[in-house]
């Protein structure tokens, strides 16, 4: 948070900058003093931590998992699934907690209450405990949240004497307050054995502790019968009580008083629960271990608001709600506190498979689940290199995924062609044909940047831009005027069938395969192909003197290359050039020399048809004998 | 069924090579080399699955890998071969080719040789696609088209083919010590004589 300093008459400026924004104090004036600094704001700073890495890959791991579980179960035999799930994420926070713990990172402490939501909701929604369960699940819950006491137990245990460690009746305590009446047994036998005096009325509280009844669900008693069970043995505890039997040790009185639930010794023990969520949970083991998940709320306020052990946070709201079952307001004062959208959008994904959530449809047309996890994978798209992982979220949101990888694929920085290829298999996996056609163009831009036209046009081959083909075939053929050989043979030897591209690629194929013929002497079909790519139309006008003069070197030749009909087409090729340039145009800056140049060709030209005409005709008209 | 270990190492790795043992001991390699792609800041680590110290089973599993040392690297690491049991040669998505030396005993990395614009365009990085090494000659090749030889020991390059493809060259592995062969992104496989002085490929295979 950024805080004005002295804000009356102070406003708060702000501009976009890339991917943050800067703010600063203004009085919108044109003189007066303020403060000059310039705050910079950034969203999804998170994601650059490097163990918390960890937690996006592993939490995207399971999260695809859960999106290919299949649907035609129906809801209930899918539960153990969902909540092996639920476990699987949980644990996955606790080995990030487990490795910052060792570098003393403060995001221990947001992950800590993160993990204790998370646990809660997988209680009360996703497993959904009924009556008799739902204690024991919520004891679990707070057992499993408050390590310290078994530290202190290791403490007192390993001490010299530990029955007379001044830990001792807290760690006695604090394991009843848990419901954990086996260890506190063991640790009161230590205690026994030390005052033999007091023999009896230990062994009279040990004798009620091991008699508590606990609910077990998968036993055959019912729920009524585990009451009146229970009713039994607390009634035999108040006799205790209003008997006196633990006066001479009030250790022993106070852990009576705490077995029956009586709200002020909870209440002195209150640095040993230590929250209000462990007190409410050490009443109802104490007064009503039967509660049912409807009535948890009511118990939850009343202990809330009037135990309160310390300054309202966010936490106690969040818990509140989830207590009251009001799943909604749970995502959304998690998604107002934690400044990530990592877990509102996976608890709300996993909430959602349950069927848990209210489809009811947000004003911008996507519903809860989709748009937190749209907005998580936008803020995963930002990173370097967990863009990746955004692909699949993108994936599994349904109505809105698609256009938002699609906006967000092309920006992807594309340092290496690797990289590249990775993307465009992305897209072409997901027939994202436009976005395939801008990345190819974008490479195939760079590459002619550089000078290589190689890679440029197998880019646009791949991307089956014809009009890049042309423009690079276009380079290709001004290199071959310029230097009289082609430069990339390889390429343009192999094009194969990606040829028929483009007219310009077809050609420079084409008249590259003339070469090749001519050099390998097969000079009739060179002279076929040479005439087709002019009768044909595939060699642009511009090109058509350089294709007449390579046809003078097979004129010239003693044999007849040409046939009559062949001669004739290509006479009737030259008259067509020369009366186009005839016409008064352009070039109306070129040198007489060049003038000269060109008419002196056209008249070679003309001479080696002229008499090749004749030895055709002549040669044609021969009856061999 | 033999285990299968996987660790999370926060970082995407491009290359993993087993370092070399000598010919004499007849054992497995324990130690290998890793290199990153698309961090902000990529390294080389080398990584050993051996129980090095008497620390038992608190370290996790046998088998588990355990960073030995790292050295921060210029770009991806798009390929990663050891020269020899000490020595190892990365090609960087900055077109820089670099020589790393690990020193074993204090599980240390230096860089012994870096050269830095092995491959590029004139106004431009390129990044070096693969490299392959047969002590002490290093050949790379690079979106450039470009193939480079190097010496181990010498500064400057020992020969640079230019243009020796029109397209980006992939990758590139020794026939034979003197003939060496590249594919091109086109498909195009490439076979050149190192002994002779032509900047053209002593034969084209393509698919």
């Amino acid at each position: 948070a950024i805080h004005l300093q002295e804000p009356e008459g102070k406003h708060m400026g702000f501009a976009w900058g890339q991917g943050n924004i800067f703010v600063y104090e203004t009085l919108f004036k044109a003189t007066g003093s303020g403060s000059p600094f310039i705050h910079e704001v950034r969203k999804d700073e998170d994601i650059y931590s490097p163990i918390l890495r960890k937690l996006f890959n592993e939490s995207h791991h399971i999260f695809v998992g859960l999106q290919t579980i299949r649907e035609d179960l129906p809801s209930k035999n899918k539960k153990p699934q969902f909540v092996s799930i639920s476990k699987n994420y949980r644990s996955v926070i606790r080995a990030c907690m487990e490795e910052l713990h060792i570098s003393l990172n403060p995001t221990v402490s947001i992950l800590l209450a993160i993990e204790l939501i998370w646990n809660l909701c997988e209680v009360l929604f996703i497993d959904a405990a009924p009556a008799g369960s739902l204690l024991l699940h919520l004891l679990d819950w707070v057992r499993l949240h408050k390590a310290d006491v078994d530290e202190k137990a290791r403490d007192v245990l390993q001490s010299d004497s530990p029955a007379e460690h001044r830990d001792y009746w807290d760690v006695v305590v604090s394991y009843v307050l848990q419901g954990r009446l086996d260890e506190a047994r063991q640790m009161l036998g230590k205690k026994a054995t030390l005052t033999p005096a007091a023999n009896n009325i230990f062994k009279m509280m040990d004798n009620l502790l091991s008699k508590m009844p606990f609910y077990n669900p998968g036993g055959t008693q019912t729920l009524t019968e585990f009451d009146v069970k229970w009713r039994h043995w607390h009634e035999e505890v108040d006799r205790c009580l209003q008997d006196n039997s633990f006066a001479s040790n009030q250790h022993l009185e106070v852990l009576c008083k705490i077995l029956l639930g009586d709200e002020d010794t909870l209440l002195e023990h209150k640095d040993l629960l230590g929250t209000w969520y462990h007190f409410l949970v050490s009443r109802l083991l104490f007064c009503h271990p039967t509660v049912k998940p409807t009535e948890l709320h009511y118990y939850a306020q009343v202990n809330y608001s009037t135990k309160t052990l310390s300054a309202p946070e966010p936490l106690d709201s969040i818990l509140l709600a989830a207590f009251e079952f009001d799943i909604h307001q749970v995502i959304k004062d998690c998604s107002i506190a934690l400044n990530n959208w990592w877990f509102v959008a996976h608890l709300t994904d996993l909430l959602d498979h349950c069927k848990l959530l209210q489809s009811h449809n947000l004003h911008f047309g996507s519903n809860l689940r989709e748009f937190l996890l749209l907005e998580y994978a936008s803020g995963l798209f930002t990173h370097h290199s967990l863009w990746q992982l955004a692909v699949d979220y993108f994936d599994h949101c349904l109505e809105f995924g698609r256009v938002y990888l699609e906006l967000q694929i092309e920006r992807v920085p594309l340092d290496t062609e690797r990289k590249a290829l990775k993307v465009l298999r992305i897209c072409e996996q997901r027939q994202m044909s436009e976005q395939v056609r801008s990345i190819c163009k974008i490479m195939a831009m760079r590459a002619l940047r550089n000078n290589r036209l190689g890679s440029a046009l197998s880019w646009s081959i791949r991307a089956k831009d014809a009009a890049f083909a042309t423009l690079i075939s276009e380079r290709f053929l001004q290199d071959y005027c310029a230097k009289g050989t082609f430069s990339d043979l390889d390429l343009i030897d192999n094009l194969g069938p990606a040829m028929l591209l483009s007219d310009r690629l077809t050609f420079l194929g084409k008249y590259r395969e003339f070469h090749k013929l001519y050099g390998e002497k097969r000079f009739k079909e060179a002279a076929k192909l040479l005439l087709s790519l002019m009768t044909a139309k595939i060699a642009p006008r511009s090109f058509w003197m350089t294709l007449l003069t390579d046809a003078l070197p097979l004129l010239e030749q003693k044999e007849v290359i040409f046939s009559a009909d062949q001669t004739y087409e290509l006479m009737f090729c030259l008259e067509e050039l020369t009366s186009s340039l005839n016409t008064p145009s352009s070039d109306s800056d070129k040198s007489m020399q060049e003038e000269d140049v060109e008419l002196t060709k056209v008249e070679l030209l003309r001479l080696a048809l002229s008499r090749n005409l004749a030895m055709a005709i002549v040669k044609e008209g021969t009856v061999e004998t | 069924m033999e285990n299968i270990n996987a660790k999370y190492v926060s970082q995407k790795i491009s290359k993993t090579r087993w370092c070399p043992v000598s010919y004499s001991s007849l054992q497995q390699p324990e130690v290998f080399a890793t290199g990153s792609w698309d961090n902000e800041d990529n390294k080389v680590s080398i990584w050993s699955i051996g129980n090095h110290n008497n620390s038992g089973l608190e370290d996790g599993f046998e088998g588990d890998p355990q960073i030995l040392c790292e050295h921060k690297h210029g770009g991806d690491v798009l390929d990663l071969q050891f020269l020899d049991q000490e020595r190892m040669v990365s090609a960087s998505s900055t077109g820089a080719v670099t020589i790393f030396r690990y020193h074993p005993n204090t599980h240390t990395i230096s860089v012994l040789q870096h050269w830095a614009r092995a491959h590029s365009y004139p106004c431009d990085n390129a990044p070096c696609t693969a490299l392959v090494c047969s002590s002490p000659e290093i050949v790379t090749v690079g979106e450039d088209g470009r193939i480079v030889v190097f010496r181990a020991d010498q500064e400057g390059a020992v020969r640079v083919i230019e243009n020796a493809d029109s397209s980006t060259i992939h990758a590139v592995t020794y026939l034979k010590t003197t003939e060496v062969l590249t594919v091109n992104s086109i498909g195009q496989l490439k076979l050149w004589d190192l002994r002779q002085q032509s900047s053209s490929p002593s034969q084209i295979l393509s698919l």
